[in-house]
């Protein structure tokens, strides 16, 4: 791959994303409202899409506020801390054969590096705005992501065994055969939980909990620092649905009457049509239920498939 | 966890469901006919207005937003001089229409009545009274009442006797 | 090879300047946020030296859960201005002049190793998940068991000072319920 081709992906990637994670929002308000029997945004241009653009215009020009009981200066990073390890993560996933950022041979594991510094900007954001409810979150979202990460790392390992590679290309060329979501049906269960878990939606969204803590971790945020961290959660949304297509479902893998990125696009738009479904039915756990859920369930599970498929791998 | 699946699905097939929202600008809300909306001021059979001014509507607003100012006319009968209804402080409460004893102020079903100016909102005599008898046609409260105006005597009003002559033996 | 020792040299001196700013910050979260940094510039020189699993390990074990782990109970401490001044008053001359004449002659002997053309530039090889992992459970067995059983200890410590003794509240049942 020569240079120019390589700056032409990295920048097709960039601007795919940045219109993905406005886009989701639109699409998120109108499946919400279609699962709700509403119509949701419909107003602004066709079908309401403009909606996102008025929406963006109004976070750009709203008054970009720091308390001043907050520390200052890491009030400011935090935002910018979970919009890039997000973006970071991307770097490692497929689109397509030759649609990719950089093929790191340490793919998956560059992924949970990048989930585990995500987590600072909740801890920080949370700290930084020297608010109760704010802090309640970070503590929440603090114990949440340490705790997820563990299985996130651990159900994905059986892949890794079954590939023999870290790298994300291998993991879904050795699809070809089956979807590694037949053999690893429970690391799939586990990882899509604990995916939800790492990026917070709905049913685990301790950290935010409108109904309890306001808004959690970001209760001090206005204006485009408050924007930082819901793009950041709509691409978590994106990273985690890609992640799993490439993981367990295929990747671009599909039959040939459409290209590899069509397939790939679609598997991950499902996977993200499931993420709004999730949020438009289920409610959200209390704090000690999803550690204990986390921690009596999901290890047992994510270390037992590790065993088996080790087990099965060896003979 | 099969009842988380079935809660997924459930409400997956919310999808082939009608909807509920109401388009409003171009869809009208059916509204029912007691619906508390704008106040107006209603006319007897007659084309007379009905109010008498008794201060009675002014006295029940708990937001204090109705003020008049009754007068006579040479007939000796009673209508307000002035009649106003600031509606940016109304809350539509309707103890006005349940206060009114002539069943003159009422509450219709009509709720566009936003402004850009909030002065706009204090609606005036004129702009209150319309046309028309309400909620209650055929009610006319001279009619019933047994007070002397002008053209109708003691006595005159409908199923009324003539007052009785104190100073007559005739029991 | 040459943006290779480049960007090994620019990250040593971040590394470096950033853990110079964790003893000197007052304020105890800033300190971790430059400990952060710290670590993640030791996780791209072991980039660039070759070995890119330790650098993984390197940004989700220490950047990634201890740090978090740290800030979380200084979160809990709900440390205030007095902290501050209290850290200000501990940090005086008389007390880092030692280690760091220390420091500066380590510093002294590595930049004379290196200046004497001792650096071998890049690893030979990369050293990647598959050769640590031989390496772990080959000639290391011994050491990996005896910290797994460091931990299984660490663990049972944990649950057992963390474990609530539910407790019968009543004039007649007074009792603790194991």
């Amino acid at each position: 791959m020569t240079t120019g081709q390589h700056y032409i992906i990295l920048g097709g990637v960039l601007a795919a994303l940045l219109t993905i994670a406005p886009g989701l929002i639109w699409l998120e308000r109108r499946l919400l409202a279609l699962w709700q029997d509403r119509y949701g945004p419909n107003r602004a241009g066709p079908f309401g899409v403009l909606i996102v653009l008025a929406d963006t215009i109004k976070l750009f020009f709203k008054e970009d506020w720091v308390p001043p009981f907050a520390d200052r200066k890491v009030f400011i990073i935090a935002p910018a801390i979970v919009a890039i390890t997000v973006l970071m993560s991307f770097v490692i996933v497929p689109f397509a054969p030759g649609v990719i950022v950089v093929d790191l041979n340490i793919g998956i594991l560059f992924f949970l590096a990048m989930s585990s510094m995500g987590a600072y900007s909740i801890i920080l954001g949370g700290w930084a705005s020297n608010n109760k409810y704010a802090l309640l979150g970070a503590m929440r979202g603090a114990a949440q992501m340490i705790s997820y990460e563990v299985f996130m790392g651990l159900s994905l390992m059986g892949v890794v065994l079954l590939t023999g590679s870290f790298s994300l290309v291998d993991i879904v060329e050795a699809q070809r055969g089956m979807w590694f979501v037949v053999p690893q049906f429970a690391g799939f269960i586990t990882f899509l939980i604990a995916g939800i878990a790492e990026t917070h939606r709905l049913p685990f969204d301790i950290p935010e909990a409108e109904s309890e803590l306001i808004a959690g971790f970001h209760a001090e945020y206005s204006g485009m620092k408050f924007g930082m961290f819901f793009v950041g959660e709509y691409l978590g949304i994106t990273l985690i649905s890609s992640l799993v297509v490439c993981l367990f479902f295929g990747g671009w893998l599909g039959p040939a009457f459409l290209p590899p990125l069509a397939w790939f696009a679609l598997k991950t738009f499902a996977f993200i049509m499931l993420f709004i479904l999730l949020r438009a039915s289920l409610p959200r756990p209390r704090y000690d239920q999803l550690m204990a859920f986390g921690w009596k369930v999901l290890l047992p599970v994510t270390l037992l498939n590790l065993l088996i498929t080790a087990a099965i791998k060896l003979t | 966890m099969l009842s988380i699946l079935r809660t997924l699905w459930l409400t997956f097939l919310h999808m082939f469901h009608k909807r509920e929202t109401i388009l409003y600008p171009e869809e009208k809300p059916k509204l029912p006919a007691r619906w508390r909306g704008r106040i107006v001021l209603t006319r007897d059979p007659d084309n007379g207005e009905r109010c008498v001014a008794c201060y009675l509507c002014a006295a029940a607003c708990p937001v204090d937003c109705i003020a008049l100012q009754a007068t006579e006319d040479e007939t000796g009968r009673r209508y307000p001089e002035f009649f106003r209804i600031n509606f940016s402080r109304c809350i539509f409460c309707g103890y006005c229409e349940e206060a009114c004893p002539t069943y003159a102020i009422q509450l219709i079903p009509d709720f566009e009545m936003a402004e850009y100016n909030r002065q706009n909102l204090v609606y005036e005599k004129e702009d209150l009274l319309i046309n028309g008898q309400g909620k209650y046609p055929g009610y006319n409260y001279y009619k019933v009442a047994g007070i002397a105006i002008g053209g109708k005597d003691k006595g005159q009003a409908e199923r009324e006797s003539p007052p009785v002559d104190v100073r007559s033996l005739i029991p | 090879m040459n943006t290779d020792l480049l960007i090994f040299f620019t990250s040593g001196a971040v590394a470096i300047v950033a853990t110079i700013l964790v003893i000197t910050q007052y304020n105890m979260i800033h300190a971790l946020l430059y400990l952060i940094v710290s670590f993640l510039a030791l996780a791209v020189v072991f980039y660039v030296l070759g070995a890119p699993f330790a650098a993984a390990l390197e940004v989700i074990v220490y950047a990634g859960a201890i740090v978090v782990l740290i800030i979380f109970v200084i979160m809990m401490l709900n440390l205030k201005k007095d902290a501050e001044e209290q850290e200000k008053s501990w940090l005086t001359p008389s007390v880092w002049i030692g280690p760091g004449i220390l420091c500066a002659i380590l510093m002294a002997e590595i930049l004379y190793v290196l200046l004497a053309g001792g650096f071998e530039g890049n690893a030979t090889q990369a050293v990647g998940a598959r050769e640590v992992g031989r390496s772990l459970y080959g000639p290391y067995l011994i050491a990996v068991e005896l910290s797994g059983l460091l931990l299984m200890a660490g663990t049972i410590g944990a649950y057992h000072l963390g474990r609530q003794r539910r407790k019968v509240i009543h004039r007649f049942l007074e009792m603790t319920d194991e």
